[in-house]
């Protein structure tokens, strides 16, 4: 079996996620990669680089610079027949790619998979995680995305696979990129920190951020936050952690004033370790934490800021 | 412009929901339920546009057995002009869904349809692209700010790491994300007009569509269960332990 997995990119850099990707793919076939994108050479020398990618395919045109759906679905489409299973990461481009390319092809998707038992059964969360679902999906062909939390990332192989040109498709008028916007990070990205700390309704305003801030910069931490604290409007919705926010999964969490309902659970409990700082001491989020600290965390944060410094 | 939204019918948002003994599935039996939060956005979103004289028709859409219909009637106490239930006793899947809002579609022909990011019960995030792409329509996913300007929309996207900014052409698909809008409350007066309003009931098989599922549940269980750790008595046992314990910080 051949597997297709679509990289997810920005033209220079191939995305965390796509690494733990291929780690999925490879526990079911032979992993071909495709690249498409503008002067994106470079990003399928990085994934021709990685463990387990017997080929990039790339599609390197001014009309992938941007990933709109419209566009690439028909690319996808043009090469599917060779694979038995398409995969891409469950990030957003990811979430909104797959789904168009399964209809087109007639199949029933499996959205964030969590495990695979054989090529036709996998496990995938639902309900905020409070259930995994173990499905058999009787589709010829699979469309798969994959939840990144639950794979370990490739490594980088001995030999690059070979890089293969395929040409273009039909360009779609359908949509047109106008711009992004994207938050200024001096931080690592959420999904791609090793230690992160988020802040929940406790935070009382967005100002207050900065004290996490503060810690986060001495721990080289990325900040998050819960669903509370972006419906209270403290901070932009790409902070937020949860079932409807980014699923994580760092070395260290560290939930300040978050009480932990299970949908914020649901996107950080596969953390290795927990830290919960909560004035209530019978915040559910102590159920899950490997370290609870009873406290009011006006106090306790830069306190911790201090403690780290030393 | 005429506006379809879909709406589904799902275990309230703060039910903690329990897996059967047998495995076969979640407990649903006596639970709470509701319309699923992500289309409550969706309706809003139809119901502004239709208060700003954007919109001339607003029809809500739901799929499932007869209790679907209390998810339409809450639409159209919001503001809904009318609702198409879709009976059907089983679950349906995001593609069957997708084929089913697409023959609708076809009937209807709206100018955009808007629809949740996400149903919080299966937590697919399929159905909204599997629909524009049975249509062969344009897709704004994870939406945060419409703008309508002649034959396009510019939908503003949550994307990984910030927003995107993207022009369709109209007929479009849409789906929401959290900070569209704030739903209303559908007032009490609202909610008695709303038992007025019509409902169509059609089904699969009026429909032409084969909804034979494509996926086999094999079992439903309980995720692993993170054991409570210790609680420490102040930040200084804490920063030690995560550096001499845990070993997870320097």
């Amino acid at each position: 079996m051949t597997i297709l997995v679509y990289a997810d990119h920005d033209n220079n850099d191939l995305k965390g996620a796509n690494y733990n990707t291929i780690t999925a793919a490879s526990l079911l076939g032979e992993v071909h990669i495709l690249v498409a994108g503008e002067n994106c050479r470079h990003v399928a020398e990085q994934a021709a680089a990685v463990d387990g990618v017997t080929k990039v395919i790339i599609a390197d045109n001014p009309q992938y610079a941007h990933p709109l759906a419209e566009m690439l679905t028909p690319l996808i489409q043009s090469i599917s027949e060779n694979y038995s299973h398409i995969l891409a990461p469950s990030t957003t481009v990811g979430k909104n790619l797959l789904p168009r390319l399964a209809a087109l092809l007639d199949v029933q998707q499996l959205s964030d998979i969590s495990g695979i038992i054989d090529s036709d059964t996998f496990e995938r969360p639902i309900y905020a995680g409070n259930a995994i679902a173990t499905v058999k999906s009787t589709d010829a062909k699979k469309v798969i995305t994959v939840r990144t939390t639950a794979f370990d990332a490739a490594a980088i192989g001995s030999v690059p696979a070979d890089i293969q040109e395929i040409s273009v498709t039909e360009p779609s008028i359908l949509s047109t990129f106008i711009d992004t916007e994207l938050t200024q990070l001096d931080r690592p990205e959420l999904t791609a920190a090793k230690v992160i700390i988020s802040g929940g309704r406790g935070m009382q305003s967005g100002e207050n951020f900065i004290i996490l801030e503060k810690v986060a910069n001495i721990l080289g931490a990325a900040v998050g936050a819960s669903r509370a604290a972006v419906d209270s409007g403290f901070v932009s919705n790409d902070y937020q952690v949860g079932q409807t926010g980014k699923i994580v999964a760092p070395d260290l969490y560290i939930a300040v004033g978050i009480s932990g309902a299970i949908q914020h659970l649901a996107g950080m409990k596969d953390s290795k370790v927990i830290v919960a700082i909560n004035k209530d001491e019978d915040a559910p989020i102590f159920q899950v934490a490997d370290y609870g600290l009873v406290a009011d965390l006006f106090k306790a944060v830069p306190e911790l800021e201090a403690e780290l410094k030393k | 412009m005429k506006v379809i939204v879909a709406v589904k019918r799902v275990i309230d948002y703060n039910v903690k929901v329990r897996v059967k003994s047998d495995n076969s599935g979640v407990e649903t039996a006596n639970v709470k339920m509701s319309m699923n939060p992500f289309d409550e956005i969706a309706v809003e979103e139809g119901v502004r546009m239709r208060e700003a004289g954007v919109a001339r028709e607003l029809i809500a859409v739901s799929m499932g057995p007869q209790q679907s219909k209390e998810t339409i009637r809450t639409a159209l106490a919001m503001g809904s002009d009318r609702g198409i239930h879709v009976l059907h006793p089983d679950a349906l899947e995001p593609l069957m869904v997708a084929k089913l809002m697409a023959a609708i579609i076809c009937k209807e022909a709206p100018d955009i349809v808007i629809l949740g990011k996400q149903a919080i019960d299966d937590d697919s995030s399929q159905t909204g692209q599997m629909l524009a792409a049975l249509l062969g329509w344009a897709q704004g996913t994870f939406a945060s700010k419409l703008y309508f300007e002649d034959e396009f929309v510019a939908v503003t996207r949550e994307i990984d790491g910030g927003l995107e900014t993207i022009k369709l052409k109209l007929p479009a698909i849409i789906t929401t994300d959290l900070r569209l809008n704030t739903p209303r409350y559908a007032s009490l007066p609202n909610i008695m007009k709303a038992k007025k309003k019509p409902i169509e009931e059609t089904s699969p098989g009026d429909l032409g569509v084969d909804v034979t599922p494509r996926l086999i549940t094999v079992k439903v269980v309980e995720p692993a269960k993170r054991q409570a750790g210790v609680k420490v008595e102040n930040v200084e046992e804490l920063v030690e332990k995560l550096r001499n314990e845990a070993k997870v910080i320097p």
